[in-house]
């Protein structure tokens, strides 16, 4: 009863304050644990300049070779990128660029030569560059239904309000539906290799891995399954506005057809910043004797379909060796290289004053 | 002339209505024509704030009352409505987090108090109702019923005692569970009354419910056939509160007066105003700061969206079109949209997950404290106590101490000294030939007998045995009546030492000690009389027939008794001030000595003066008392006015001196506080030299310390007016202690140790009301600040003869002066309970003069020599860790979205957020919370035992140091310094997405994931890089929380979530681990954004236990009195080795 009322008392005082104490410590000895006495056995770590020194040097030591592989690596990978925008009179593909209509049912082609210098010894990776092209923007992002692309079959006849003002045409489902498809890359690139006797070869570019293999396997997904007939499955809906074909004709290969498209999958990763490039396909080494791509002239046979100018874009083709590290990048090296550096440096200032007011340190280390 | 004063009385009712009319059984009575049962409130105890129906509304409307919650409520509401970049489950998870649990805690408490309500309103009593005893549930009392209650168990409402089953018609009740005071108190029953109470016909009038537990004032009217009605006077001695237990007494009837919710134990539910912490203050400020850069931030984003998107093809390229809703939306209404949008995108940078935290650290925290055995004390078998925990840090901030002296400094242990009578000083006998040197010189010391004549002895020694409000603690009636005493003066027989005596004051109990040393034992009241003992062994009884009792205003009290001769007498006992102007010049002249050399040697004095009463002025004096106790109205004033008239023309017989010792280690407390920089002030309502001299023997003044004086003695020095006086004393003092002083660099860094002339003060409360309130000719303000000017230059303070409110004043005045310092009051007694209310820290010592002060506190320890581990070793580690935590969780959500704001720039200012919802809604909640909560619970920058050795390290945090906009700016820097790193780092690497060996490409949720990692690994490790206190515990929660973060991402990424709308993580983070280039981009980040820290803390000179402490070596002290007197007496010259 008394207890009772005392509780009482304390909430009154309290008035909301949390408190914790009242009933539970009367008359009883707090028990003698560390943790409540706050004595918990405890590393009490000092960074003292003795106890740094070392680390910095040790961090130097590490950085600064790993700085120097990567920006070897770096350097060791080749690449050339060739921008085939046409925004230029004198570029083969000004014309296309400028007579660029939606509508129009012969696609326009232009050829643009170019040499490489240097032989690409391993697998070559193709990628397209685009700048300006805001992949990025919150309305574009999230443009998409992702359960339709898993093959939700609701999803495909009611596609998700976030795809507006792509989610229907004529009342019909637009599959892929959302802005993200819409707006997909659809430039056919290819490549020829000119012998120095002057024929043109066609070099073999594979389509094949080059999305993830998730996306690829589980995140997409075609609607009634794999052996489903997609044109029959798609039949509820209809492509989106820009694309010229339904997206059950993207490409030959049921393994590569509809949402399981790579260079689809590969689109619909939206990139990060306004200027990216995304991988197109895949030079494969051939043997070990001759180089991938051998230096030589080339030219880049393109089907130009996608208009950049109206919002000031630039459109790049990409050849890229690779090596652990991924594609060309001497940022990572030099960042290495400029921290390890400091690293040393800063250990060696503070050697020198260590040294020389070290002693002072030292004694008052020591506490009375 | 009785019945009219009734009737107007009665008729005066009507208009009245500050009082109550209670029919006693709900029997109408003669006087009233008409039977009207008046309107009560029913005995339900009702403390619980809700009910199920409106617990919802109403602690949802208390809960977003509050301006935090409220702003995210706002956030959150605008995620709603708004088509924003983040889902309104981002906020609103964490709001709905945050108020569910404040709600759950919140109902569960309400819970709690429903569970003891019902129990109290279910509990079955016992009420007389026409002359059968019906058992009823508590909460159906209604006010007039006549309640039975028996031995241990509690009153169920307030009741006014009618019958008791002991003989003298007392009950003894424990109130321990109101006020915490354990001793038994005797109530009484009103006299007369009938022994059956089924015939008792009879209306009692009180005053309307108050809550004050001491007063009470009301009228009983008994009303007999045939007779004229007795009227009997109610006081608080006749009633029994609700929640008090009655003790060594078998049954007891009583009616009840108030019942329910106008119980006095009800009405003192009411809970004490909320004190903020300065550090409340400074997360205020910071959180404006925040909203400043937040407002801006969204201000930068919008106005430069819309200078981007009027360039051409850039608001609406063809492969991103607007809907149609968005094309139709007005221009203003959009930016409107667009600047709430980046709002609520930014609105991350004020946490919820703060307030959660801070509110978990400071409850948590409180329990180490109450955890703590060094504040149990073994003898009342009590630790710490903690009232509230808002004000944990505030002990690290106190920069002004203001101390109560008997209680606190002082042990409030009296023991009896000497007395002296008619001018002879008489010790007592044993100690006498061994006191040495510093002993009387002003009087002769020997035998008792030897002295005044005997006569004299004996009435100043029964004066001591009469004039006293003791009981004697029943332990057993063999004891009582013990075998007889042989010895005469000294010998004391075993029983009566081991006589246990009850009373609301110590120094009583000491004097009627001290009057058995001297051969006369108080045996005890029995029926209104007092029975004493005397030399010869023979029991002497007294009619005890008035107490006029105790108040600090009049400073004395008195009992008129009767003596077996028929003599009656009053005997007046008090301190000398209130003495002396009543009693005969001469005898004040030879006893004055003797009082004022006590009060020097730190003893506490009392006079006691006697006064043979003749019939008539007796019985002037009776009515007189017994009309004043009849009053309702204005009871006390008429009761002091009485008094007042009845205590004159005494002669005096002697004074006491009893000597109050320091509490343990009180010297040390004092010491240790001063040199953390706190100014100790002694607030105390006894004289001035005793004060002085506890203060001497405190060591709050020094041997060098020069006394500023500002009493009425020095006032009166000069023969002048006192204003004048005042004036030009104050201008003095001023001079002295505030122009000469050498200049002091920013208050706390100047070192007790240093040549600096020290300065005492010294104020007693007349002076001070003086300074306070100056006639109104006088330039009063300007008094007041040099009055404060003088006692902020000096480095202590002694405020002597203060009433309580006065002492409130002192604190309020000092507490609103400039720079508003911390203050802290200490006290253990009612009359310190105004100031520990209105000092920023109230402290309250579980000491002997009852359980307000522990009531009112905020804290209460059982000891003085406790607050130095509170303020130097918990105030300091509280602060250090909830100003870390402040500043770290204010960084760390700079840091985590700054390369979200950064991101804008670079998406065409779209409010694409940069990490996923799931991140953005964890970050704050689980990823790094935990780290930081441990931290700021078990953090311990320096070792406890260093900061109580080293009392200067509690200087490097005052003045709210490490919440000051420095410190604030250094970690707004770091973060944003971070925040950029982060951003522009991972922002070069994705200058060439392909960042897999497979020649594949990141994309936005990559980027944003990376950034993340970095994010979290750097905030987390910073911690652990301020982590100087590494526990089992932070080891578990720093590296859980990476590791839980790791394992989350995978789960996260590993799943197509099927109540998701998009995937974006898919495999995004496994992708990431999967690049040797992340990797290393991670790695290379995060060393880079802890490396300005790192050095810094390198750089920075060494703290805490590494830092050179010049220890002083001091004279080790106890609470020898003898150091305290020789220090005094040797004009403070003591001298210390070195």
């Amino acid at each position: 009863m008394a207890s009772s009322y005392s509780a009482k008392e304390e909430d009154g005082q309290r008035a909301g304050a949390p408190g914790p104490a009242g009933n539970a410590n009367s008359g009883k000895k707090p028990d003698n644990t560390a943790f409540k006495q706050q004595r918990l056995p405890a590393w009490q770590p000092i960074l003292t300049a003795g106890t740094v020194l070392p680390a910095f040097f040790i961090i130097g030591l590490i950085f600064i070779p790993i700085g120097i592989g990567l920006f070897v690596t770096s350097n060791n990978i080749k690449e050339f990128e060739i921008d085939y925008t046409g925004t230029d009179s004198w570029s083969p593909c000004y014309n296309c660029a400028q007579n660029y209509s939606w509508n129009s049912s012969t696609p326009c082609r232009c050829t643009l030569p170019f040499t490489l210098e240097q032989p690409f010894e391993s697998n070559v990776f193709m990628y397209y560059g685009l700048s300006n092209f805001y992949q990025n923007h919150r309305r574009y992002v999230k443009s998409r239904d992702d359960s339709q692309l898993n093959g939700d079959l609701s999803s495909l006849k009611y596609p998700s309000k976030e795809c507006e003002p792509y989610r229907l045409n004529e009342n019909k489902p637009i599959a892929p539906c959302g802005a993200i498809a819409n707006s997909m890359f659809n430039d056919t690139l290819e490549l020829y290799y000119i012998d120095p006797n002057g024929t043109q070869t066609l070099i073999p570019l594979m389509k094949k891995g080059i999305a993830w293999w998730t996306d690829k396997h589980v995140k997409f997904r075609n609607p009634g399954g794999s052996n489903a007939n997609l044109t029959a499955v798609f039949q509820v809906s209809t492509k989106p506005v820009n694309w010229r074909n339904p997206v059950y004709e993207l490409d030959s290969d049921p393994e590569n057809n509809g949402f399981i498209n790579e260079d689809f999958i590969v689109w619909m990763r939206t990139a990060a910043l306004p200027t990216f490039r995304k991988l197109y396909r895949i030079i494969q080494k051939k043997n070990n004797m001759t180089p991938t791509l051998p230096r030589g002239n080339y030219t880049l046979e393109v089907v130009y379909n996608y208009p950049v100018n109206s919002f000031e874009g630039r459109k790049r083709m990409i050849l890229s060796t690779i090596s652990w590290m991924g594609g060309k990048n001497p940022f990572l090296g030099i960042a290495y290289i400029t921290v390890g550096s400091v690293c040393f440096f800063l250990g060696v200032v503070l050697l020198f004053i260590h040294h020389k007011y070290g002693n002072r340190n030292n004694s008052s280390d020591i506490p009375n | 002339m009785l019945r009219r004063r009734i009737n107007l009385l009665f008729g005066g009712d009507e208009k009245r209505v500050d009082s109550r009319t209670i029919y006693v059984g709900h029997r109408p009575c003669p006087a009233t024509e008409a039977f009207i049962p008046p309107k009560f409130c029913d005995n339900r105890i009702v403390s619980s704030k809700y009910t199920i129906w409106n617990f919802l509304p109403k602690n949802l409307f208390e809960q977003f009352r509050r301006i935090a919650n409220f702003y995210f409520l706002i956030i959150f509401l605008v995620q709603v409505i708004v088509d924003t970049p983040t889902s309104p489950v981002t906020s609103g998870l964490p709001l709905f987090f945050v108020i569910t649990v404040t709600a759950i805690k919140q109902g569960y408490e309400d819970w709690l108090r429903h569970k003891a309500d019902y129990e109290v309103n279910k509990y079955p009593v016992i009420v007389l109702e026409d002359g059968r005893s019906i058992r009823k549930e508590s909460e159906k009392i209604k006010v007039g019923d006549i309640v039975e209650v028996v031995e241990d168990e509690t009153f169920p409402c307030d009741l006014i005692l009618l019958q008791s089953t002991r003989d003298d018609d007392t009950c003894f009740v424990t109130t321990a569970s109101l006020d915490g005071e354990s001793n038994h108190k005797t109530h009484y029953t009103v006299p007369d009354t009938e022994k059956d109470l089924q015939s008792l016909n009879a209306t009692i009038e009180c005053e309307q419910p108050q809550p004050d537990l001491y007063k009470f004032v009301g009228r009983m009217h008994i009303y007999k056939t045939d007779q004229e009605p007795a009227v009997r006077s109610l006081g608080p001695e006749n009633l029994l509160l609700k929640g008090a237990t009655l003790k060594n007494t078998k049954k007891i009837y009583g009616v009840a007066v108030y019942t329910g919710m106008e119980t006095k134990m009800a009405l003192n539910y009411q809970g004490k105003s909320q004190k903020r912490s300065a550090v409340e203050k400074s997360i205020n400020a910071f959180l404006l700061v925040y909203l400043c850069i937040l407002i801006s931030k969204a201000v930068v984003c919008t106005t430069l969206k819309y200078v981007w998107q009027s360039q051409d093809g850039q608001d609406e390229p063809w492969y991103n079109e607007k809907t149609q809703k968005e094309k139709d939306t007005y221009v203003y209404l959009k930016m409107f949209t667009d600047f709430l949008s980046f709002m609520v995108l930014f609105n991350f940078i004020i946490p919820v997950s703060m307030y959660v935290t801070v509110e978990m650290q400071k409850f948590l925290g409180s329990f180490f404290i109450t955890w703590d055995k060094d504040f149990f004390d073994p003898e009342i078998q009590e630790g710490a106590l903690v009232n509230t925990s808002d004000l944990n840090e505030e002990l690290g901030q106190v920069e002004y101490v203001f101390t109560d002296k008997t209680g606190t400094l002082t042990q409030n242990n009296m023991e009896y000294i000497e007395c002296c009578i008619d001018g002879f000083q008489y010790r007592n006998s044993d100690s006498m030939s061994e006191l040495d040197g510093f002993c009387v010189t002003d009087g002769p010391v020997s035998k008792l007998q030897q002295k005044a004549g005997r006569d004299k002895e004996e009435l100043f020694l029964r004066a001591l045995c009469l004039c006293h409000t003791v009981q004697v603690k029943e332990a057993g009636p063999d004891e009582i009546d013990s075998d007889q005493v042989d010895g005469l003066v000294s010998e004391l027989s075993q029983p009566d030492e081991q006589r246990g005596f009850i009373a609301s004051s110590p120094d009583e109990v000491a004097l009627v000690k001290g009057a058995m040393k001297h051969g006369f034992t108080f045996l005890g009241l029995e029926n209104k009389s007092m029975k004493i003992r005397n030399r010869e062994n023979n029991v002497e009884l007294y009619d005890l027939l008035h107490v006029l009792n105790f108040d600090p205003v009049r400073r004395r009290m008195s009992v008129i008794v009767r003596s077996k001769s028929g003599e009656t007498l009053l005997f007046c006992k008090g301190a000398d001030s209130s003495i002396f102007p009543r009693v005969r010049q001469e005898e004040v002249d030879r006893i004055r000595m003797h009082v004022e050399r006590n009060a020097t040697e730190g003893y506490r004095t009392l006079c006691v003066a006697y006064k043979q009463l003749s019939p008539e002025e007796f019985a002037v004096a009776d009515a007189g008392l017994r009309d004043a106790r009849l009053a309702l109205q204005d009871r006390e004033e008429k009761l002091m006015a009485v008094y007042n008239q009845v205590e004159t023309s005494m002669s005096l017989i002697g004074a006491t001196a009893v000597e109050d010792r320091l509490q343990e280690e009180a010297a040390e407390t004092m010491e240790a506080l001063q040199g953390a920089g706190m100014k100790v002030w002694v607030l105390t309502g006894d004289k001035m030299e005793t004060a002085k001299s506890t203060c001497y023997a405190c060591r709050l003044f020094q041997r060098g310390t020069e006394l500023l004086e500002l009493t009425v003695r020095t006032l009166e020095d000069g023969g002048r007016k006192r204003e004048e006086r005042l004036h030009e004393l104050l201008l003095d003092y001023h001079k002295k202690a505030v122009q000469d002083a050498p200049p002091v660099k920013a208050g706390v860094t100047r070192s007790w140790s240093t040549a600096n002339q020290e300065y005492g003060f010294i104020v007693d409360g007349a002076t001070l009301s003086l300074v306070m309130n100056p006639s109104p000719d006088t330039n009063s303000s300007r008094y007041k600040s040099l009055f404060l000017q003088i006692c902020q230059n000096c480095t202590a303070v002694l405020c002597c003869r203060m009433a309580p409110l006065q002492k409130a004043q002192i604190v309020k005045m000092v507490k609103n002066s400039k720079g508003s310092p911390i203050t802290l009051s200490i006290g253990d007694g009612a009359n310190d309970v105004s100031m520990i209310l209105e000092a920023h820290v109230g402290i309250g010592i579980k000491g002997k003069e009852g359980r307000q002060a522990v009531r009112n506190s905020d804290y209460a320890i059982p000891k003085l020599k406790h607050l130095k581990k509170l303020l130097l070793a918990h105030g300091h580690l509280y602060y250090v860790r909830i100003a870390h935590l402040v500043q770290y969780f204010f960084y760390k959500n700079l840091c985590f979205i700054l390369p979200q704001f950064l991101y804008q720039f670079f998406c065409g200012y779209s409010q694409q957020p940069l990490y996923d919802a799931a991140y953005l809604t964890m970050y704050n909640i689980c990823f790094t919370s935990m780290p930081i909560l441990a931290f700021s619970l078990l953090e311990q920058h320096i070792a406890i035992e260093y900061l109580l050795d080293n009392a200067t390290l509690y200087r490097e945090i005052a003045k709210n140091a490490m919440l000051k906009w420095g410190p604030f700016l250094y970690w707004t820097v770091l973060g944003i310094f971070q925040g950029l790193l982060f951003f522009f780092g991972v922002k070069y690497l994705f200058s060439n997405p392909a960042l897999q060996d497979n020649g594949q490409v990141f994309g936005n949720w990559s980027y944003g994931t990376i950034v993340f990692t970095v994010l979290v690994f750097t905030v987390t490790l910073k911690l652990a890089l301020d982590t100087r206190h590494w526990t089992w515990i932070n080891h578990f929660v720093i590296w859980g929380s990476l590791a839980f973060y790791v394992f989350f991402s995978f789960f996260w990424g590993g799943i197509i979530w099927p109540f998701l709308k998009q995937q974006r993580l898919y495999f995004v983070f496994a992708n990431m681990l999967s690049s040797v280039s992340a990797w290393l981009v991670i790695i290379l980040l995060i060393l880079l954004s802890l490396l300005p820290d790192i050095l810094l803390m390198v750089f920075r000179k060494p703290r805490g236990p590494h830092a050179r402490q010049m220890k002083r070596r001091l004279p080790s002290s106890g609470t020898s009195t003898i150091f305290m007197l020789s220090q005094t007496t040797s004009t403070h010259s003591f001298s210390w080795s070195d």
